[in-house]
Protein backbone atom coordinates (compact mmCIF):
# COMPACT_ATOMS: atom_id res chain seq x y z
CA UNK A 1 0.00 0.00 0.00
CA UNK A 2 1.51 3.36 -0.97
CA UNK A 3 0.80 6.66 0.68
CA UNK A 4 -2.01 7.50 -1.73
CA UNK A 5 -3.78 4.21 -0.99
CA UNK A 6 -3.39 4.85 2.70
CA UNK A 7 -4.89 8.32 2.34
CA UNK A 8 -7.83 6.85 0.42
CA UNK A 9 -8.40 4.01 2.80
CA UNK A 10 -8.37 6.11 5.93
CA UNK A 11 -10.33 9.04 4.40
CA UNK A 12 -7.47 11.34 5.27
CA UNK A 13 -8.43 13.92 2.70
CA UNK A 14 -11.72 14.61 4.41
CA UNK A 15 -9.69 16.18 7.20
CA UNK A 16 -11.07 19.63 8.03
CA UNK A 17 -8.02 20.63 10.02
CA UNK A 18 -10.26 21.30 12.97
CA UNK A 19 -7.62 19.97 15.37
CA UNK A 20 -10.00 18.02 17.58
CA UNK A 21 -7.72 15.01 17.27
CA UNK A 22 -4.70 16.82 18.60
CA UNK A 23 -6.77 18.44 21.31
CA UNK A 24 -7.97 15.11 22.68
CA UNK A 25 -4.77 13.13 22.08
CA UNK A 26 -3.14 12.07 25.35
CA UNK A 27 0.29 12.03 23.71
CA UNK A 28 0.00 15.55 22.31
CA UNK A 29 -0.93 16.79 25.76
CA UNK A 30 2.46 15.81 27.11
CA UNK A 31 4.61 15.86 24.00
CA UNK A 32 4.25 19.01 21.94
CA UNK A 33 6.24 17.50 19.05
CA UNK A 34 3.42 15.12 18.28
CA UNK A 35 0.23 16.14 16.55
CA UNK A 36 -2.04 13.77 14.61
CA UNK A 37 -3.44 16.71 12.65
CA UNK A 38 0.01 17.75 11.48
CA UNK A 39 0.89 14.18 10.56
CA UNK A 40 -2.16 14.02 8.32
CA UNK A 41 -1.40 17.39 6.83
CA UNK A 42 2.08 16.19 5.95
CA UNK A 43 0.63 13.13 4.28
CA UNK A 44 -1.68 15.33 2.24
CA UNK A 45 1.15 17.63 1.23
CA UNK A 46 2.69 14.49 -0.16
CA UNK A 47 5.86 14.65 1.82
CA UNK A 48 6.11 10.89 2.27
CA UNK A 49 9.78 11.09 3.13
CA UNK A 50 9.20 13.53 5.93
CA UNK A 51 6.35 11.46 7.32
CA UNK A 52 8.19 8.17 7.26
CA UNK A 53 11.30 9.49 8.91
CA UNK A 54 9.44 11.52 11.54
CA UNK A 55 10.54 10.31 14.95
CA UNK A 56 7.03 10.83 16.28
CA UNK A 57 5.44 8.36 13.87
CA UNK A 58 5.85 5.69 16.51
CA UNK A 59 4.50 7.83 19.36
CA UNK A 60 0.80 7.31 18.62
CA UNK A 61 -0.91 4.86 20.98
CA UNK A 62 -3.49 3.91 18.36
CA UNK A 63 -6.00 4.47 21.13
CA UNK A 64 -8.76 5.85 18.86
CA UNK A 65 -9.50 8.84 21.08
CA UNK A 66 -8.97 11.09 18.06
CA UNK A 67 -10.96 9.23 15.45
CA UNK A 68 -13.74 8.78 17.93
CA UNK A 69 -14.25 12.55 17.91
CA UNK A 70 -13.23 13.33 14.35
CA UNK A 71 -16.13 14.97 12.46
CA UNK A 72 -14.81 13.54 9.19
CA UNK A 73 -14.28 10.02 10.46
CA UNK A 74 -10.63 9.97 9.51
CA UNK A 75 -9.16 6.69 10.74
CA UNK A 76 -5.95 7.94 12.29
CA UNK A 77 -4.89 4.69 14.00
CA UNK A 78 -5.14 2.71 10.77
CA UNK A 79 -3.34 5.54 8.97
CA UNK A 80 -0.58 5.16 11.56
CA UNK A 81 -0.50 1.39 11.20
CA UNK A 82 -0.13 1.56 7.43
CA UNK A 83 2.40 4.40 7.36
CA UNK A 84 4.46 2.50 9.91
CA UNK A 85 4.58 -0.47 7.60
CA UNK A 86 5.89 1.83 4.84
CA UNK A 87 8.42 3.23 7.29
CA UNK A 88 9.48 -0.17 8.53
CA UNK A 89 10.12 -1.35 4.97
CA UNK A 90 12.61 1.51 4.80
CA UNK A 91 14.32 0.45 8.00
CA UNK A 92 12.58 2.88 10.36
CA UNK A 93 11.31 1.73 13.72
CA UNK A 94 10.24 3.17 17.02
CA UNK A 95 12.18 3.07 20.27
CA UNK A 96 11.67 -0.40 21.68
CA UNK A 97 10.70 -0.77 25.31
CA UNK A 98 12.55 -3.56 27.14
CA UNK A 99 15.19 -3.32 24.41
CA UNK A 100 12.84 -5.05 22.02
CA UNK A 101 12.77 -8.33 23.94
CA UNK A 102 9.04 -8.76 23.54
CA UNK A 103 8.97 -8.02 19.83
CA UNK A 104 11.85 -10.45 19.34
CA UNK A 105 9.93 -13.20 21.15
CA UNK A 106 6.99 -12.51 18.87
CA UNK A 107 9.15 -12.79 15.77
CA UNK A 108 10.69 -16.02 17.04
CA UNK A 109 7.21 -17.50 17.37
CA UNK A 110 6.86 -17.16 13.60
CA UNK A 111 9.63 -19.72 13.01
CA UNK A 112 8.05 -22.79 11.43
CA UNK A 113 9.86 -25.48 13.45
CA UNK A 114 9.31 -24.02 16.87
CA UNK A 115 7.86 -26.40 19.48
CA UNK A 116 6.97 -24.31 22.49
CA UNK A 117 6.59 -25.40 26.09
CA UNK A 118 4.01 -22.81 26.97
CA UNK A 119 1.52 -24.71 29.12
CA UNK A 120 3.32 -25.68 32.31
CA UNK A 121 1.11 -23.57 34.57
CA UNK A 122 -2.21 -25.36 34.27
CA UNK A 123 -2.54 -26.64 37.85
CA UNK A 124 -6.12 -26.53 39.04
CA UNK A 125 -7.43 -26.03 35.48
CA UNK A 126 -9.53 -28.48 33.55
CA UNK A 127 -8.90 -28.48 29.85
CA UNK A 128 -9.80 -30.97 27.18
CA UNK A 129 -8.28 -32.33 24.01
CA UNK A 130 -11.41 -31.77 22.02
CA UNK A 131 -13.91 -29.02 22.65
CA UNK A 132 -15.91 -26.55 20.63
CA UNK A 133 -14.40 -23.81 22.74
CA UNK A 134 -10.78 -22.83 22.59
CA UNK A 135 -9.11 -20.51 25.08
CA UNK A 136 -6.40 -18.32 23.53
CA UNK A 137 -3.66 -17.88 26.10
CA UNK A 138 -1.70 -15.15 24.33
CA UNK A 139 1.76 -14.03 25.37
CA UNK A 140 1.21 -14.52 29.12
CA UNK A 141 3.84 -17.28 29.50
CA UNK A 142 6.45 -14.96 28.02
CA UNK A 143 5.36 -11.88 29.98
CA UNK A 144 5.53 -13.78 33.26
CA UNK A 145 9.30 -13.80 33.91
CA UNK A 146 9.73 -10.28 32.54
CA UNK A 147 7.21 -8.63 34.82
CA UNK A 148 7.51 -10.67 37.99
CA UNK A 149 9.63 -7.85 39.47
CA UNK A 150 6.66 -5.49 39.38
CA UNK A 151 4.36 -8.21 40.65
CA UNK A 152 2.22 -8.71 37.60
CA UNK A 153 1.28 -12.26 36.78
CA UNK A 154 -0.41 -12.57 33.39
CA UNK A 155 -0.30 -16.36 33.73
CA UNK A 156 -2.48 -16.08 36.80
CA UNK A 157 -5.09 -14.28 34.70
CA UNK A 158 -4.95 -17.10 32.16
CA UNK A 159 -5.28 -19.70 34.91
CA UNK A 160 -8.23 -17.90 36.47
CA UNK A 161 -9.87 -17.48 33.07
CA UNK A 162 -9.81 -21.25 32.60
CA UNK A 163 -11.08 -21.84 36.15
CA UNK A 164 -13.98 -19.49 35.54
CA UNK A 165 -14.78 -21.26 32.28
CA UNK A 166 -14.66 -24.52 34.24
CA UNK A 167 -17.20 -23.11 36.69
CA UNK A 168 -19.50 -22.52 33.72
CA UNK A 169 -19.08 -26.15 32.75
CA UNK A 170 -16.66 -25.42 29.93
CA UNK A 171 -13.42 -27.36 29.64
CA UNK A 172 -11.68 -25.43 26.91
CA UNK A 173 -9.14 -26.67 24.45
CA UNK A 174 -5.71 -24.98 24.33
CA UNK A 175 -3.19 -24.89 21.52
CA UNK A 176 0.12 -26.31 22.82
CA UNK A 177 2.07 -24.49 20.14
CA UNK A 178 -0.10 -21.38 19.94
CA UNK A 179 1.69 -18.47 18.30
CA UNK A 180 1.54 -14.83 19.25
CA UNK A 181 -1.51 -13.22 17.62
CA UNK A 182 0.86 -10.73 15.98
CA UNK A 183 -0.89 -7.60 17.23
CA UNK A 184 2.27 -5.77 18.21
CA UNK A 185 4.05 -6.64 14.99
CA UNK A 186 1.14 -5.48 12.87
CA UNK A 187 0.99 -2.14 14.69
CA UNK A 188 4.74 -1.61 14.53
CA UNK A 189 4.70 -2.15 10.78
CA UNK A 190 6.09 -5.70 10.52
CA UNK A 191 3.24 -6.99 8.36
CA UNK A 192 5.21 -9.91 6.89
CA UNK A 193 5.83 -11.56 10.24
CA UNK A 194 2.29 -10.75 11.32
CA UNK A 195 0.95 -12.66 8.33
CA UNK A 196 3.07 -15.70 9.14
CA UNK A 197 1.79 -15.78 12.71
CA UNK A 198 -1.79 -15.37 11.50
CA UNK A 199 -1.41 -18.26 9.07
CA UNK A 200 0.05 -20.59 11.70
CA UNK A 201 -2.71 -19.76 14.15
CA UNK A 202 -5.45 -20.07 11.56
CA UNK A 203 -4.15 -23.50 10.49
CA UNK A 204 -3.89 -24.81 14.05
CA UNK A 205 -7.34 -23.53 14.89
CA UNK A 206 -8.82 -25.09 11.80
CA UNK A 207 -7.25 -28.42 12.70
CA UNK A 208 -8.55 -28.17 16.25
CA UNK A 209 -12.12 -27.86 15.03
CA UNK A 210 -12.93 -25.09 17.50
CA UNK A 211 -16.10 -23.08 16.94
CA UNK A 212 -15.47 -20.34 19.45
CA UNK A 213 -12.25 -18.75 20.72
CA UNK A 214 -12.30 -17.09 24.11
CA UNK A 215 -9.84 -14.30 24.86
CA UNK A 216 -8.93 -12.64 28.13
CA UNK A 217 -6.59 -10.29 26.25
CA UNK A 218 -8.29 -7.43 24.37
CA UNK A 219 -5.46 -7.14 21.86
CA UNK A 220 -5.65 -10.76 20.78
CA UNK A 221 -9.40 -10.37 20.57
CA UNK A 222 -9.24 -7.27 18.38
CA UNK A 223 -6.63 -8.92 16.16
CA UNK A 224 -8.72 -12.02 15.59
CA UNK A 225 -11.93 -10.10 15.15
CA UNK A 226 -10.84 -7.23 12.93
CA UNK A 227 -7.41 -7.97 11.47
CA UNK A 228 -7.26 -11.72 10.86
CA UNK A 229 -10.24 -11.77 8.47
CA UNK A 230 -8.27 -9.48 6.17
CA UNK A 231 -5.42 -11.97 5.89
CA UNK A 232 -6.61 -15.50 6.74
CA UNK A 233 -9.77 -17.58 6.81
CA UNK A 234 -11.15 -18.29 10.26
CA UNK A 235 -14.21 -20.47 10.70
CA UNK A 236 -14.82 -19.66 14.31
CA UNK A 237 -16.13 -16.85 16.37
CA UNK A 238 -13.84 -14.85 18.69
CA UNK A 239 -15.40 -13.72 21.98
CA UNK A 240 -14.04 -11.79 24.89
CA UNK A 241 -14.34 -13.49 28.23
CA UNK A 242 -16.24 -10.54 29.73
CA UNK A 243 -18.92 -10.89 27.05
CA UNK A 244 -19.24 -14.59 27.73
CA UNK A 245 -19.39 -14.09 31.49
CA UNK A 246 -21.86 -11.22 31.32
CA UNK A 247 -24.22 -13.54 29.42
CA UNK A 248 -23.83 -16.22 32.08
CA UNK A 249 -23.91 -14.13 35.23
CA UNK A 250 -26.53 -16.23 36.98
CA UNK A 251 -24.37 -19.35 36.70
CA UNK A 252 -21.41 -17.75 38.43
CA UNK A 253 -22.74 -17.31 41.98
CA UNK A 254 -20.52 -14.44 43.02
CA UNK A 255 -19.97 -13.50 46.63
CA UNK A 256 -17.47 -11.24 48.29
CA UNK A 257 -14.56 -13.11 49.79
CA UNK A 258 -14.83 -11.47 53.21
CA UNK A 259 -18.41 -12.63 53.58
CA UNK A 260 -17.39 -16.19 52.93
CA UNK A 261 -14.77 -15.82 55.61
CA UNK A 262 -17.49 -14.91 58.07
CA UNK A 263 -16.98 -11.20 58.61
CA UNK A 264 -19.32 -8.55 57.33
CA UNK A 265 -17.55 -6.82 54.50
CA UNK A 266 -17.52 -3.13 54.03
CA UNK A 267 -18.43 -1.97 50.59
CA UNK A 268 -15.29 -1.65 48.56
CA UNK A 269 -15.11 1.08 45.95
CA UNK A 270 -13.51 0.16 42.66
CA UNK A 271 -12.98 1.90 39.37
CA UNK A 272 -12.55 0.46 35.90
CA UNK A 273 -9.97 1.24 33.22
CA UNK A 274 -11.38 0.59 29.75
CA UNK A 275 -8.66 -0.90 27.56
CA UNK A 276 -8.58 0.95 24.23
CA UNK A 277 -8.86 -2.29 22.27
CA UNK A 278 -11.93 -3.45 24.14
CA UNK A 279 -13.54 -0.03 24.39
CA UNK A 280 -13.12 2.30 21.45
CA UNK A 281 -11.82 -0.36 19.08
CA UNK A 282 -14.66 -2.82 19.65
CA UNK A 283 -17.30 -0.94 21.57
CA UNK A 284 -17.37 -3.29 24.56
CA UNK A 285 -18.08 -1.04 27.51
CA UNK A 286 -20.99 -2.67 29.28
CA UNK A 287 -20.11 -6.36 29.78
CA UNK A 288 -17.13 -5.64 32.06
CA UNK A 289 -19.23 -3.18 34.05
CA UNK A 290 -22.10 -5.66 34.39
CA UNK A 291 -19.66 -8.18 35.77
CA UNK A 292 -18.18 -5.77 38.28
CA UNK A 293 -21.62 -4.66 39.43
CA UNK A 294 -22.71 -8.26 39.86
CA UNK A 295 -20.16 -8.80 42.60
CA UNK A 296 -21.79 -8.03 45.93
CA UNK A 297 -19.86 -5.82 48.29
CA UNK A 298 -18.33 -3.86 45.46
CA UNK A 299 -19.33 -0.46 44.21
CA UNK A 300 -18.19 0.76 40.82
CA UNK A 301 -17.30 4.43 40.62
CA UNK A 302 -16.34 5.96 37.29
CA UNK A 303 -13.33 8.12 36.58
CA UNK A 304 -13.70 11.58 35.10
CA UNK A 305 -12.93 10.08 31.70
CA UNK A 306 -14.56 6.71 31.28
CA UNK A 307 -16.21 4.56 28.65
CA UNK A 308 -15.57 5.99 25.20
CA UNK A 309 -13.72 8.94 26.75
CA UNK A 310 -11.38 6.70 28.65
CA UNK A 311 -7.65 7.49 28.57
CA UNK A 312 -5.09 4.98 27.34
CA UNK A 313 -2.53 3.53 29.75
CA UNK A 314 0.21 5.37 27.89
CA UNK A 315 2.22 2.89 25.81
CA UNK A 316 1.23 0.49 23.13
CA UNK A 317 3.07 -2.26 21.24
CA UNK A 318 6.15 -1.97 23.51
CA UNK A 319 7.25 1.07 21.56
CA UNK A 320 8.18 4.64 22.46
CA UNK A 321 7.63 4.18 26.17
CA UNK A 322 8.81 7.58 27.35
CA UNK A 323 8.50 10.16 30.07
CA UNK A 324 5.35 11.19 28.26
CA UNK A 325 3.93 7.67 28.77
CA UNK A 326 4.71 7.93 32.45
CA UNK A 327 2.97 11.28 32.68
CA UNK A 328 -0.13 9.87 31.02
CA UNK A 329 -0.14 7.04 33.57
CA UNK A 330 0.35 9.33 36.53
CA UNK A 331 -2.50 11.53 35.33
CA UNK A 332 -4.73 8.51 34.88
CA UNK A 333 -3.84 7.11 38.29
CA UNK A 334 -4.64 10.47 39.82
CA UNK A 335 -8.05 10.35 38.17
CA UNK A 336 -8.55 6.89 39.59
CA UNK A 337 -7.49 8.06 43.05
CA UNK A 338 -9.85 11.02 42.84
CA UNK A 339 -12.84 8.68 42.63
CA UNK A 340 -12.06 7.46 46.14
CA UNK A 341 -11.69 3.91 44.85
CA UNK A 342 -9.27 1.55 46.56
CA UNK A 343 -8.84 -0.63 43.53
CA UNK A 344 -8.40 -0.06 39.83
CA UNK A 345 -9.71 -2.88 37.70
CA UNK A 346 -8.08 -3.51 34.36
CA UNK A 347 -9.02 -5.93 31.63
CA UNK A 348 -5.79 -5.97 29.64
CA UNK A 349 -2.50 -7.41 30.87
CA UNK A 350 -0.59 -4.48 29.45
CA UNK A 351 -2.67 -1.83 31.24
CA UNK A 352 -1.84 -3.55 34.48
CA UNK A 353 1.85 -3.79 33.64
CA UNK A 354 1.99 -0.12 32.66
CA UNK A 355 0.21 1.21 35.73
CA UNK A 356 2.21 -0.93 38.12
CA UNK A 357 5.43 0.12 36.42
CA UNK A 358 4.51 3.79 36.81
CA UNK A 359 3.82 3.26 40.50
CA UNK A 360 7.17 1.58 41.03
CA UNK A 361 8.97 4.18 38.97
CA UNK A 362 7.29 7.32 40.26
CA UNK A 363 6.20 5.95 43.61
CA UNK A 364 9.01 7.59 45.53
CA UNK A 365 8.30 10.96 44.00
CA UNK A 366 4.50 10.96 43.97
CA UNK A 367 3.89 8.63 46.89
CA UNK A 368 0.35 8.00 47.99
CA UNK A 369 -1.05 10.19 45.22
CA UNK A 370 -0.60 7.43 42.70
CA UNK A 371 -0.40 4.27 44.77
CA UNK A 372 -3.38 2.00 44.49
CA UNK A 373 -4.17 -1.64 44.06
CA UNK A 374 -4.56 -2.76 40.45
CA UNK A 375 -6.22 -6.03 39.57
CA UNK A 376 -7.41 -7.77 36.44
CA UNK A 377 -11.16 -8.20 36.12
CA UNK A 378 -10.74 -11.94 35.65
CA UNK A 379 -8.94 -12.22 38.99
CA UNK A 380 -11.62 -10.14 40.68
CA UNK A 381 -14.32 -12.48 39.40
CA UNK A 382 -12.31 -15.57 40.30
CA UNK A 383 -11.86 -14.23 43.84
CA UNK A 384 -15.58 -13.76 44.18
CA UNK A 385 -16.52 -17.20 42.94
CA UNK A 386 -17.75 -19.67 45.52
CA UNK A 387 -15.96 -22.57 43.90
CA UNK A 388 -12.69 -20.82 44.57
CA UNK A 389 -12.56 -21.82 48.26
CA UNK B 1 26.59 -34.64 4.06
CA UNK B 2 29.13 -32.78 6.13
CA UNK B 3 28.81 -33.10 9.89
CA UNK B 4 26.65 -30.47 11.48
CA UNK B 5 28.78 -27.67 12.85
CA UNK B 6 26.90 -25.69 15.47
CA UNK B 7 27.27 -21.93 15.72
CA UNK B 8 27.79 -20.54 19.19
CA UNK B 9 27.64 -16.90 20.13
CA UNK B 10 29.59 -16.12 23.29
CA UNK B 11 29.11 -12.84 25.14
CA UNK B 12 32.34 -12.42 27.08
CA UNK B 13 33.24 -9.71 29.53
CA UNK B 14 36.23 -7.64 28.55
CA UNK B 15 38.13 -8.09 31.78
CA UNK B 16 37.91 -11.79 32.42
CA UNK B 17 36.45 -14.22 29.95
CA UNK B 18 37.51 -12.27 26.89
CA UNK B 19 41.03 -12.18 28.31
CA UNK B 20 40.78 -15.91 28.99
CA UNK B 21 39.87 -16.52 25.34
CA UNK B 22 42.75 -14.31 24.33
CA UNK B 23 45.21 -16.24 26.49
CA UNK B 24 43.79 -19.51 25.15
CA UNK B 25 44.77 -18.20 21.73
CA UNK B 26 48.25 -16.96 22.62
CA UNK B 27 48.99 -20.19 24.51
CA UNK B 28 47.80 -22.18 21.49
CA UNK B 29 45.20 -24.14 23.38
CA UNK B 30 43.07 -25.89 20.80
CA UNK B 31 39.32 -25.55 20.94
CA UNK B 32 36.63 -25.84 18.26
CA UNK B 33 36.19 -22.92 15.89
CA UNK B 34 32.39 -22.92 16.31
CA UNK B 35 32.29 -19.95 18.61
CA UNK B 36 31.94 -16.28 17.69
CA UNK B 37 32.89 -14.08 20.58
CA UNK B 38 31.16 -10.79 21.24
CA UNK B 39 33.11 -8.68 23.68
CA UNK B 40 31.03 -6.76 26.21
CA UNK B 41 32.34 -4.52 28.95
CA UNK B 42 30.76 -6.53 31.73
CA UNK B 43 28.50 -9.57 31.99
CA UNK B 44 26.05 -7.23 33.75
CA UNK B 45 25.42 -5.41 30.46
CA UNK B 46 24.08 -8.49 28.71
CA UNK B 47 20.39 -7.96 28.08
CA UNK B 48 17.85 -10.67 27.15
CA UNK B 49 17.59 -9.10 23.71
CA UNK B 50 21.26 -9.94 22.95
CA UNK B 51 20.48 -13.59 23.47
CA UNK B 52 17.18 -13.56 21.61
CA UNK B 53 18.73 -11.74 18.67
CA UNK B 54 21.48 -14.35 18.53
CA UNK B 55 18.84 -17.07 18.26
CA UNK B 56 16.88 -15.02 15.73
CA UNK B 57 20.00 -14.72 13.61
CA UNK B 58 20.65 -18.43 13.61
CA UNK B 59 22.76 -19.28 16.66
CA UNK B 60 22.49 -22.88 17.88
CA UNK B 61 23.80 -22.03 21.31
CA UNK B 62 24.61 -18.95 23.38
CA UNK B 63 27.20 -18.56 26.13
CA UNK B 64 27.22 -15.68 28.57
CA UNK B 65 30.49 -15.53 30.48
CA UNK B 66 32.26 -13.03 32.69
CA UNK B 67 34.21 -12.53 35.88
CA UNK B 68 33.72 -14.44 39.08
CA UNK B 69 31.56 -12.53 41.52
CA UNK B 70 34.35 -10.84 43.46
CA UNK B 71 36.36 -9.91 40.35
CA UNK B 72 33.85 -7.78 38.45
CA UNK B 73 35.25 -4.36 37.59
CA UNK B 74 31.83 -2.80 38.04
CA UNK B 75 31.02 -4.37 41.41
CA UNK B 76 27.81 -6.29 40.87
CA UNK B 77 27.79 -7.23 37.17
CA UNK B 78 27.72 -10.99 37.75
CA UNK B 79 24.74 -10.65 40.12
CA UNK B 80 22.86 -8.60 37.55
CA UNK B 81 23.79 -11.12 34.93
CA UNK B 82 22.55 -14.01 37.07
CA UNK B 83 19.20 -12.28 37.63
CA UNK B 84 18.87 -11.59 33.91
CA UNK B 85 19.87 -15.15 33.13
CA UNK B 86 17.10 -16.60 35.32
CA UNK B 87 14.54 -14.66 33.28
CA UNK B 88 15.93 -15.42 29.85
CA UNK B 89 16.25 -19.11 30.76
CA UNK B 90 12.51 -19.21 31.35
CA UNK B 91 11.74 -17.44 28.07
CA UNK B 92 14.07 -19.68 26.10
CA UNK B 93 12.51 -22.72 27.75
CA UNK B 94 9.04 -21.51 26.75
CA UNK B 95 10.33 -21.08 23.20
CA UNK B 96 11.01 -24.80 23.35
CA UNK B 97 14.81 -24.72 23.23
CA UNK B 98 16.80 -27.29 25.18
CA UNK B 99 18.53 -26.03 28.33
CA UNK B 100 21.96 -26.89 26.91
CA UNK B 101 21.62 -24.24 24.24
CA UNK B 102 22.04 -21.47 26.76
CA UNK B 103 24.91 -21.47 29.21
CA UNK B 104 26.21 -19.15 31.89
CA UNK B 105 29.79 -19.36 33.11
CA UNK B 106 32.23 -17.40 35.22
CA UNK B 107 35.70 -17.71 33.76
CA UNK B 108 38.59 -15.64 35.09
CA UNK B 109 41.32 -14.22 32.87
CA UNK B 110 43.77 -16.90 34.02
CA UNK B 111 41.35 -19.73 33.28
CA UNK B 112 42.05 -20.16 29.56
CA UNK B 113 41.89 -23.97 29.70
CA UNK B 114 38.45 -23.75 31.30
CA UNK B 115 37.26 -21.49 28.52
CA UNK B 116 38.49 -24.00 25.93
CA UNK B 117 36.85 -26.82 27.84
CA UNK B 118 33.48 -25.06 28.07
CA UNK B 119 33.46 -24.47 24.32
CA UNK B 120 34.42 -28.09 23.63
CA UNK B 121 31.64 -29.32 25.87
CA UNK B 122 29.05 -27.01 24.32
CA UNK B 123 30.00 -28.01 20.79
CA UNK B 124 29.70 -31.67 21.71
CA UNK B 125 26.27 -31.18 23.29
CA UNK B 126 25.01 -29.04 20.41
CA UNK B 127 26.17 -31.57 17.85
CA UNK B 128 23.98 -34.12 19.60
CA UNK B 129 21.03 -31.75 19.69
CA UNK B 130 21.33 -30.67 16.07
CA UNK B 131 20.47 -27.25 14.63
CA UNK B 132 18.27 -24.90 16.64
CA UNK B 133 14.58 -25.32 15.76
CA UNK B 134 14.36 -21.54 15.66
CA UNK B 135 16.97 -21.45 12.92
CA UNK B 136 15.04 -22.45 9.85
CA UNK B 137 14.49 -19.83 7.27
CA UNK B 138 17.59 -17.98 8.37
CA UNK B 139 20.72 -17.90 6.26
CA UNK B 140 23.58 -18.98 8.45
S1 LIG C 1 -10.32 15.65 14.14
FE1 LIG C 1 -10.49 14.78 12.06
S2 LIG C 1 -11.03 16.54 10.78
FE2 LIG C 1 -10.28 17.38 12.70
S3 LIG C 1 -8.09 17.75 12.32
FE3 LIG C 1 -8.26 15.73 13.24
S4 LIG C 1 -8.39 14.32 11.49
FE4 LIG C 1 -8.80 16.37 10.72
S1 LIG D 1 -4.84 7.22 18.39
FE1 LIG D 1 -4.65 8.10 20.46
S2 LIG D 1 -2.46 8.49 20.69
FE2 LIG D 1 -2.80 8.20 18.48
S3 LIG D 1 -3.14 10.25 17.69
FE3 LIG D 1 -5.15 9.42 18.19
S4 LIG D 1 -5.55 10.14 20.27
FE4 LIG D 1 -3.35 10.39 19.91
S1 LIG E 1 33.66 -6.73 34.54
FE1 LIG E 1 33.63 -8.88 34.15
S2 LIG E 1 31.62 -9.38 34.80
FE2 LIG E 1 31.70 -7.25 35.31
Amino acid sequence: MNLEDIINKTKTYYCLECGKCTAVCPVSRHNSNFSPRLMLERALMDSEGELIHDRELFSCLTCYACSHLCPSEVDYPVFTQKVRSLASSQGEHGDCAHSGTLLSLMRLMSRPNIKQRRLDWLDGCHTSEKSEILYFVGCAPYFEPIFEDIEVSPVNVARNSIRILNALGIEPMLLPNERCCGHDLLWTGDVETFKKLAQFNAEMIKESGAKKIVFSCPEGYRTFKIDYPQYVKLDCEPVHITELLAQNLSKLSLRPRAKREGSNPEVKKVTYQDPCRLGRHLGIYEPPRELIKAIPGIKLVEMEHSGDESICCGTSVWTNCSSCSKEIRIERLSEAKATGAELMITACPKCQIHFKCAMVDKGAEKGADVKMEVMDLVNLVANAMETQE
Amino acid sequence: MAEFEPKIIAFCCNWCTYAAADIAGTSRIHYPANVRIVRVMCSGTVDPIYILRAFEMGADGVLVAGCHEADCHYLNGPLKCDAMFEKIKKMVNTLGLEGERLRREMIAAAEAPIFAHVIEEMVEQLKKLGPSPLREGVKV
